[in-house]
């Protein structure tokens, strides 16, 4: 059977849950083989074995933390030729898409981005994409080289499928790009302890509505009674109340949750092209008008100082 | 000293218009306005703050590949305040993707002749994300990309990346290539006076032969992707809307419990 090139999103280790969902979809078209970089490559190998990773094949240098995004390319370009793929599958990160880029560029290969979904096609792999704010599916393939394709978290479920997993050392040569772009300094983003927005099941958002930074504090308080990620329109992150890390729109991010509740937000297009392919929409807003209520399966309008508060209370009363 | 900027902009269709592919399933872009993308108009924006704040003699160049319309985006970046512009046009270009248009654009930057490379995060139409990092590894100069804040310096950038689990601090030897968010800083109305100055800017026009790029490496047929269907989503039906009376959170609640989500 074909194997199929995953490139492994991990933190010291810790495998994050879009890489496991393209290991789901890689054994679709044939058999995983991870490719995890930097340090705790080597302890990924048995979460990716457990989800059907054939093969792990790992490789660690300072390049990859000093230099931004071209020593990782280099290694996945040296995975690529070591094994030639039938595909190559990278997590839509901006880091991820930057890579897989690079390495078709590389390979004089096409790419496709931010995949929904994916299938075995005739021709090769099939990618659902949204396109136009969502308002349009295509399935489209790369029809020159080895598809290179990025897939969206919550594309696909996680599922267990033990296999070997062995693990390999990638050697890797690094070329004169590399070390292009020196990262000078990094500061780490603090920890809300709350899931990561792209990854989250559900997501709970404020815009414009709220008001202020200091009132966000309720829609954490909602987000946290559910176990959900915290998003903001941008109207709410050019006012400064809330981190542009977690805008959903167009220039910010694209999320799919099984749930996204919008409180305060009127529903402009920017906003409807990150959140519109969500599965179940709901939205609190006083204004009866708002284009929001046009695509939610729930609506309330109403003063969202009044209803979430009064929901919050009432998922915790339910939860107790 | 003098340094060569040129910024790479994109002619996109209005995303507040109602947006449609056309029967060869590439973008219908005669039904909707078109416009400068917004993602591009920050990097024509730093592009001129990196001039203004420089003491070198600064040349901005801004570069579009599109159909005639396109023109409309290198008015607008002109009248921001951009030197000159140049229009890549070839009616072999129709149905082009990332990796053909990545091609034409680093042909054409080489052909101006740069010292810095300044794009826009990503194009609001396609909204890939790509193109920076492409155009860089076809350059073969460094990628510094997805900045907040940028700095040019002495033949150096530097700049601020904000990324899921840290901000980081890059730095690259001209000549490089920079991609800016829209967290860089809001970009200038053009004034009555750069809209005038603009009309007298020159706008070159180039085509596939001026790049030396074969019609089979690019358009429809040369695509290194293939669009197979594009359906309209369907409408979503209706979903139920109440009165806040008093009651509507746990009306809301009511509904979340009944789709397990508590």
């Amino acid at each position: 059977m074909a194997e199929v090139l995953v490139y492994v999103d991990h933190v010291d280790g810790a495998v994050r849950k879009p890489t496991l969902e393209l290991l789901t979809l890689a054994r679709r078209i044939g058999e995983p083989v991870a490719v995890a970089l930097g340090a705790g490559a080597d302890a990924t190998a048995a979460v990716l074995a457990e989800h059907g990773a054939v093969k792990v094949l790992t490789a660690d240098a300072p390049e990859f933390t000093e230099y931004l995004v071209v020593p990782k390319v280099d290694a996945l370009q040296a995975a690529y030729e070591a094994v030639s793929p039938a595909a190559v599958l990278v997590p839509s990160s901006a880091e991820g898409k930057e890579i897989a880029a690079r390495l078709a560029v590389r390979i004089g290969s096409g790419i496709i981005t931010d995949a929904v979904d994916l299938e075995a096609g005739d021709e090769g792999p099939v990618a659902t994409q949204s396109a136009f704010a969502a308002s349009f599916t295509t399935k489209s393939r790369v029809s020159k080289g080895t598809p290179v394709i990025t897939v969206k978290p919550n594309s696909a479920a996680v599922e267990a499928a033990p296999a070997a997993g062995a693990v390999e050392a990638l050697a890797v040569t690094f070329g004169t790009l590399a070390t292009g772009t020196k990262v000078t300094g990094r500061t780490p983003r603090e920890s809300t302890g709350r899931p990561e927005l792209t990854e989250a099941a559900i997501v709970v958002s404020g815009g414009r509505g709220v008001n202020g930074a200091e009132n966000f504090g309720i829609i954490e308080e909602l987000a946290d009674s559910l176990g959900a990620a915290v998003g903001a329109s941008r109207a709410a992150v050019d006012a400064g109340w809330y981190p542009h890390t977690n805008q959903v729109g167009q220039t910010g991010k694209s999320v799919s949750p099984q749930l996204y509740i919008a409180s305060g937000i009127s529903g402009a297009i920017q906003h409807r092209a990150g959140m519109q392919t969500s599965k179940t929409i709901v939205a609190i807003n006083k204004d009866a008008e708002a284009p929001i209520f046009d695509l939610v399966d729930y609506g309330v309008v109403g003063d969202l100082f009044t209803v979430v508060p009064q929901l919050t209370a009432e998922i915790k009363a339910r939860q107790s | 000293m003098s340094l060569r900027i040129v910024v790479c902009v994109k002619y996109v269709p209005d995303a507040t218009g109602d947006r449609q592919f056309t029967e060869d399933l590439t973008v219908n872009r005669d039904d909707v306005d078109g416009l400068l993308s917004e993602l591009d108009e920050y990097a024509v924006e730093q592009a001129l703050q990196i001039s203004e704040n420089s003491d070198d003699d600064v040349e901005i160049t801004v570069l579009t590949v599109g159909p005639e319309d396109a023109k409309d985006a290198l008015r607008k970046a002109l009248s921001m305040g951009a030197d000159k512009a140049v229009h890549v046009e070839d009616d072999d270009l129709h149905g082009t993707d990332v990796m053909g248009t990545s091609l034409v654009l680093a042909k054409a930057i080489e052909k101006a002749g740069y010292d810095l490379v300044v794009t826009g995060m990503a194009s609001t139409d396609g909204t890939m994300g790509v193109l920076p990092a492409i155009l860089a590894e076809r350059l073969g100069v460094p990628q510094v990309t997805l900045l907040s804040e940028v700095k040019v310096e002495g033949g150096t950038v530097t700049g601020r990346r904000d990324g899921d689990t840290a901000s980081e601090q890059l730095e690259a030897s001209l000549p490089a290539l920079v991609s800016v968010t829209d967290q860089s800083g809001e970009a200038r109305y053009p004034s009555f006076k750069g809209i005038m100055a603009a009309k007298k800017k020159p706008v070159e026009s180039w085509d596939l032969e001026d790049l030396e790029i074969e019609a089979d490496e690019v358009g429809l047929e040369g695509s290194w992707t293939a669009v197979d269907s594009a359906a309209q989503r369907p409408a979503r039906t209706a979903g139920t809307i109440v009165k806040d009376e008093g009651e509507g959170g746990k009306q809301l609640a009511e509904f979340l419990a009944g789709q397990k989500f508590i």
